[in-house]
């Protein structure tokens, strides 16, 4: 057997990577529609005539210049590991900005396959595309296909073969620089031949990058920009007779290249009519209407999670009580131990049943969220808020991982990635994590549906709002003491929106809820098991509840939580396992509360797995439970958020301090909630 | 002289050049934004900034700061 062929897929962010990756592959993977959505390094392996093929998706850049994480990784990757095939997947109905990336690629010197991707959506534009004759302007090989539709696939990959093998060969054609410029890059190359750190890369490619002054290049070939003496040289031709600066003079004329191409290869209609998307812009960011529907939409998404997610709600929490029940009184039939009975009952059937009862609310909240992100929204309510944003320092773009924040803040951070000012992407992964996730939002429904009946949709709302409050505020200072500086930038494409497809957003939601239940059966099982056994027992054997070393353990930190109002061992204790995942906080409670009756008869009244009475008389007025939720709300991320702030930020120092300075806030925060809601008398 | 910031929604014009430099004119040349391509602008956002155009046939947004750099000619 031969070896097998890697190849690397490279495009720009929505030209429908992540779709033509799934066509390859089958795989499982989500497919997201706002600018960079594929941060992650993705592999695939399939088989194809009988040869092994690697794909690796790079992430979707615009270009290979050097100013962006991704750009970096996507170009490091393509001359580093050297693929046997650069697959390029270009738009089809946005073919001339797309092309820059390939001239970029082509230019690169490894060998090139374009994927003409969206022809359905350029035919139905009315454009021409005559393929062959692009390929031979281009110098490499074009195969049209549409990724959504699974057409062209089959071509692609005997195209990608026969390249690979060797049986095509690329001719690429270069772009004409112009005299001046020309001159430039042969001048360059003589000096560059003899680097020895320049032997992986294609010369003419290098060149170019050195005329442009690419810091990233400088260096790694260890070249002195002002000891090349070309300097001088660029300084007189570029700004005296092309009275614009090199690097500008290489773009253009790049994009000149692009446009004749095009002018030869495509047929476009005179006029083009306003396209669908523009007329749906029209409405949904309209200057007086953009405002008022977005704060519309963003209720429809809380209010879709409530209303249709606690449909289910019942359903789920009557079986397990009933399967708690029913287990506990088979067990006892069977004259298993009273502690063997009571670990199953009370340890795991009830706090796995206290999170996956919420399932349905999780489920509707990545749906509303996959729906917003998967038709092109998301990118317009950067649009929207970029004004506010930056009122609190930052662009708009930081808006779109905030708003994921309100699913999970693990991918919310990762994200941020898309952020190019590193100062933008701190502040924002700092204060992500008080976006309300949806692990958090279990232990809302539990206690404003226990404490305000009636009123839990506006409790739940105030509190997603206050978190909102709180990241704003939070960003603001840190904007204003740790990391001053300059204004971002925020220049950004609107991609056209698109029909979310059942498939595509339906696996992206399953994903998130698939991790949700995972945690449920791994940490939470675990959890659970740990609270059950540390209530049970102390150092002299097995104990009461009160005198456990659970117990023992909540009373040392209870303290703490004494001015806030909950300063009980029980909830102490739930907030401790809260930083395995915050979900662990409900299924502690179900524990500790449930273990308090007695075994088997907690289900009896068909409440939340048992629980609910006993948290009714726990102590907790209507104000400290609302301090508890805003504190649950703020104080420090679970593990799994503080690991990739840790990996996002390659420093344990930031992970630190967001764990340290978020439990600060929530302190002083629900502090506040409980005195001064106390002073005013509720 | 007229800058991309001065033209009115629904208006359009040619660039002649952009005015700024390091990574905010580059991110700018990549996206398209270069000497003698049209640009129409579609409309201004509902708080005023940043501003849409319609650039090498897609859609781009980008702030009046910046809007502020690009000569028309
Ligand atoms: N009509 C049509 N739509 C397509 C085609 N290929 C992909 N799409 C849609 O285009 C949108 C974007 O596709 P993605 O695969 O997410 O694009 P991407 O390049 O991975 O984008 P990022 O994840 O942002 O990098 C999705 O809604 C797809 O369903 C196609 O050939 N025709």
């Amino acid at each position: 057997m031969s070896k097998s062929i890697t190849i690397a897929l490279a495009g720009n962010p929505n030209s429908g990577k992540t779709t033509l990756f799934n066509a390859f592959t089958g795989a499982r993977h989500s497919v997201g529609n706002w600018a960079g959505v594929t941060v992650e390094r993705k592999e695939g392996k399939i088989e194809h005539n009988n040869e092994q093929i690697n794909i690796v998706d790079l992430p979707g850049t615009y270009s290979l210049s050097p100013y962006s994480l991704e750009e970096v990784v996507a170009r490091n990757y393509i001359v580093d590991e050297s693929p046997d095939v650069v697959l390029n997947i270009v738009d089809a109905s946005n073919i001339e900005r797309n092309l820059y990336l390939s001239t970029q690629l082509i230019e690169l010197g490894k060998p090139v396959v374009i994927a003409l991707n969206m022809m359905d959506v350029a035919e139905k534009k009315g454009h021409k595309i005559d393929c062959k004759k692009l390929s031979e302007l281009l110098g490499v090989p074009v195969v049209p296909v549409i990724a959504a539709q699974k057409k062209g696939i089959q071509e692609l990959l005997n195209t990608i073969l026969e390249v690979a093998k060797g049986k095509i060969s690329c001719t690429p054609s270069d772009v004409d620089y112009g005299k001046e410029i020309e001159v430039k890059i042969k001048e360059t190359i003589e000096v560059l031949k003899d680097n020895i750190h320049a032997h992986k890369f294609n010369l003419r490619w290098l060149a170019l990058k050195v005329l442009e002054e690419d810091e990233v290049i400088l260096k790694t070939i260890k070249v002195d920009l002002s000891k090349l003496q070309l300097q001088e040289q660029i300084a007189v031709t570029s700004e005296i007779a092309l009275k614009d600066d090199l690097g500008s003079m290489i773009v253009s004329r790049k994009y000149t290249h692009i446009a004749k191409i095009i002018s030869k290869a495509i047929k476009k209609p005179k006029v083009a009519g306003l396209s669908t998307s523009d007329k749906v812009d029209k409405i949904l960011i309209n200057r007086w209407l953009g405002l008022p529907i977005f704060a519309a939409l963003m209720y429809m998404v809380f209010g879709f999670t409530f209303n249709i997610g606690n449909i289910f709600l019942d359903l789920i929490d009557g079986s397990f009580a009933a399967l708690g029940e029913m287990v506990g009184a088979s067990l006892e039939a069977a004259g298993t131990a009273e502690w063997l009975n009571s670990l199953i009952v009370d340890g795991i059937i009830s706090g796995i049943g206290g999170v996956l009862t919420f399932v349905p609310n999780i489920a509707f909240l990545f749906i509303a969220l996959g729906i917003l992100e998967d038709s092109g929204y998301m990118a317009r309510v950067a649009f929207i808020m970029d004004r506010a944003m930056r009122r609190v320092g930052l662009s708009g773009k930081a808006f779109i991982p905030m708003l994921m924040g309100f699913g999970c803040s693990v991918p919310a951070v990762m994200g941020t990635r898309t952020l190019e000012e590193e100062s933008d992407r701190l502040t924002t992964i700092l204060v992500t994590p008080f976006m309300s996730c949806g692990a958090r939002l279990p232990i809302y429904i539990l206690f404003a549906g226990v404490f305000f009946p009636g009123k839990e949709g506006v409790v739940v709302y105030s509190l997603y709002m206050l978190g909102i409050l709180v990241a704003v505020l939070a960003a603001l200072t840190f904007k204003k003491t740790l990391f001053k500086g300059e204004e971002v930038p925020f220049i950004m494409e609107l991609p056209p929106y698109r029909m979310p497809t059942i498939r595509g957003t339906g696996l992206h939601v399953w994903e998130k809820v698939k991790g949700y239940i995972l945690k449920a059966g791994t940490v939470i099982f675990a959890a659970s098991l740990i609270i059950w056994f540390l209530l049970g027992f102390n150092l002299s054997g097995v104990s009461e509840m009160p005198q456990s070393i659970g117990a023992s353990i909540g009373k040392v930190f209870a303290p703490i939580f004494t001015p806030l109002g909950f300063g009980n061992w029980q909830a102490t204790l739930a907030l401790i396992t809260g930083l395995l995942a915050k979900e662990a906080v409900v299924s502690s409670m179900a524990v500790i509360y449930g273990l308090g009756e007695t075994v088997g008869s907690a289900a009896v009244d068909g409440d939340v797995v048992g629980f609910i009475s006993t948290l009714k008389t726990s102590g907790f007025t209507q104000l400290s439970a609302y301090a508890f939720m805003v504190f649950t709300l703020l104080y420090t991320p679970c593990i799994a958020v503080v690991a990739v702030i840790k990996r996002e930020t390659n420093s344990w120092r930031w992970a630190g301090f967001s764990m340290v300075y978020q439990f600060v806030v929530a302190w002083v925060v629900a502090l506040l909630v409980y005195q001064v809601g106390g002073l005013l008398g509720f | 002289m007229k800058t991309l910031k001065d033209l009115k929604p629904k208006e359009s014009g040619k660039i002649a050049v952009v005015k700024t430099t390091g990574p905010i004119k580059r991110r700018l040349m990549d996206m398209g934004v270069v000497r003698g391509t049209e640009v129409y602008v579609e409309k201004v956002a509902p708080l005023g900034d940043p501003i849409e155009v319609k650039i090498k046939g897609y859609n781009l947004t980008l702030r009046k700061s910046e809007a502020e750099k690009i000569i028309m000619e």
